[in-house]
């Protein structure tokens, strides 16, 4: 359901500001999201001065700058620290992306603020609850479908059938398209969102894949695929160069191409 | 294929339920999203603007003074500005239909074009709105 403003338990009030250390030679504040469960406060922004010429030159290193050494109750995920794992997607100066390869230096603005995705439930500070998330991705069965007895080696696929996967398998599921996109904001209950789709098109142009009928079935719907209103956000945002909006309209596509 | 799981929410500790984490409060906007909303709200602004149509003819048929007094509203400079308005929406969303059609055929996904595209779509609703306004006051002279 549409609702343009933030629910009353949600309402973010101004929070405690960490000063730089003395001696810093160059500062830049981040004002981070915090959200304590074991309290009844509602969540607040918290400003960092961060001495940024003592930490590395991307967000993450200064989140970890900030948990080391400022104020170590912050929490967040992360995990690889190169865009591999998916775990430090925030919103970061009002975009979703990857805090490990996005630079601090390149969000525009005086303060750097930095959110958890957008429009889900706060587990804590920048932990945002992805349920819902994965179980859409599960209900798009992200496994190859076989009928044919299963071959003495594998499951072969000539190269010119390979590159149809290609923009489509490297998505490792960070969230930040799907919690960038207004239509999942508004309805992520039913809209399966971009990230499920991309993946249900990676499964529907895989050549060894042999229940494209059933896949399309599924999501043959005016809410899991039609809500999708190329706002293109998802393909803006997404920290992989990936395109979910054109994963959709491919799907859209062969929705018609099975009527027509 | 499975449907989602209805229980598809964490059970969580917490004392009270989990806050939302803001959205449209800290969302720093690309053209496409205006481009989208826009659409949207020019489609709006049309049906709307359909009234005002239906007013002029509906005055015409009631003969000269009720028409004299609807060329008065709509010769206002109120008026004109709402004319202005939704002459800027019929072609705004002409060239976003344009614009749709073609990511319905599969094409102008790339974020670059799709950024191009639409700044070209408000540069058309303005420009053409111009280009009608100034050939209504030439032809009036």
């Amino acid at each position: 359901m549409v609702e343009f403003a933030l629910p009353k338990n949600s309402k973010i009030t101004k929070g405690k500001h960490h000063a730089a250390p003395e001696g810093a030679k160059q500062v830049k504040t981040f004002k981070v999201y915090r959200y304590d469960p074991e309290t009844d406060e509602n969540p607040r922004w918290d400003t960092y001065d961060v001495a940024v010429d003592q930490c590395g030159p991307m967000v993450l290193d200064a989140v970890l700058h900030i948990k080391n050494t400022m104020d170590p109750t912050l929490a967040f995920r992360r995990s690889c620290r190169e865009g591999v794992c998916g775990s430090c997607a925030f919103n970061i100066g009002g975009r979703n992306t990857l805090a490990c390869t996005h630079a601090w230096k390149d969000i525009p603005g005086k303060e750097i603020s930095i959110s958890p995705l957008p429009h889900m439930p706060v587990v804590k500070d920048l932990v945002p609850d992805l349920t819902l998330f994965f179980a859409q991705y599960e209900s798009i069965e992200p496994w190859l479908h076989t009928d044919t007895p299963e071959p003495q080696k594998e499951w072969v696929q000539s190269p010119q059938d390979r590159v149809k996967i290609d923009g489509l398998y490297e998505c490792i599921l960070c969230a930040c398209c799907s919690t960038s996109c207004p239509s999942y904001w508004w309805n992520q209950e039913k809209y399966l969102g971009p990230a499920a789709l991309l993946q249900a098109y990676r499964w529907l142009a895989d050549s060894r894949d042999e229940s494209t009928g059933e896949r399309l079935d599924y999501l043959e719907d005016p809410f899991k695929l039609y809500r999708c209103h190329t706002i293109m956000n998802c393909a803006q945002v997404c920290p992989k160069g990936l395109n979910p909006a054109k994963a959709i309209a491919s799907i859209k596509a062969m929705l018609v191409d099975r009527v027509v | 294929m499975s449907q989602v799981k209805a229980d598809a929410k964490a059970p969580t500790g917490a004392r009270r339920a989990a806050p939302m984490s803001p959205h449209l409060q800290i969302w720093r906007w690309h053209v496409t999203m205006a481009a989208s909303i826009a659409t949207r709200a020019t489609g709006v602004a049309l049906y709307v603007g359909l009234l005002i149509v239906v007013g002029g003819a509906l005055t015409l048929a009631l003969g000269p003074s009720a028409y004299g007094t609807f060329m008065t509203v709509m010769g206002s400079p109120l008026g004109l500005l709402v004319l202005f308005g939704l002459a800027v929406s019929i072609f705004y969303h002409l060239a976003a239909g344009l614009r749709h059609l073609a990511f319905d055929s599969g094409k102008g996904f790339l974020p670059a074009t799709a950024n191009a595209t639409a700044w070209a779509s408000f540069a058309f609703g303005i420009v053409a709105a111009i280009a009608v306004f100034i050939g209504a006051f030439m032809i009036k002279g």
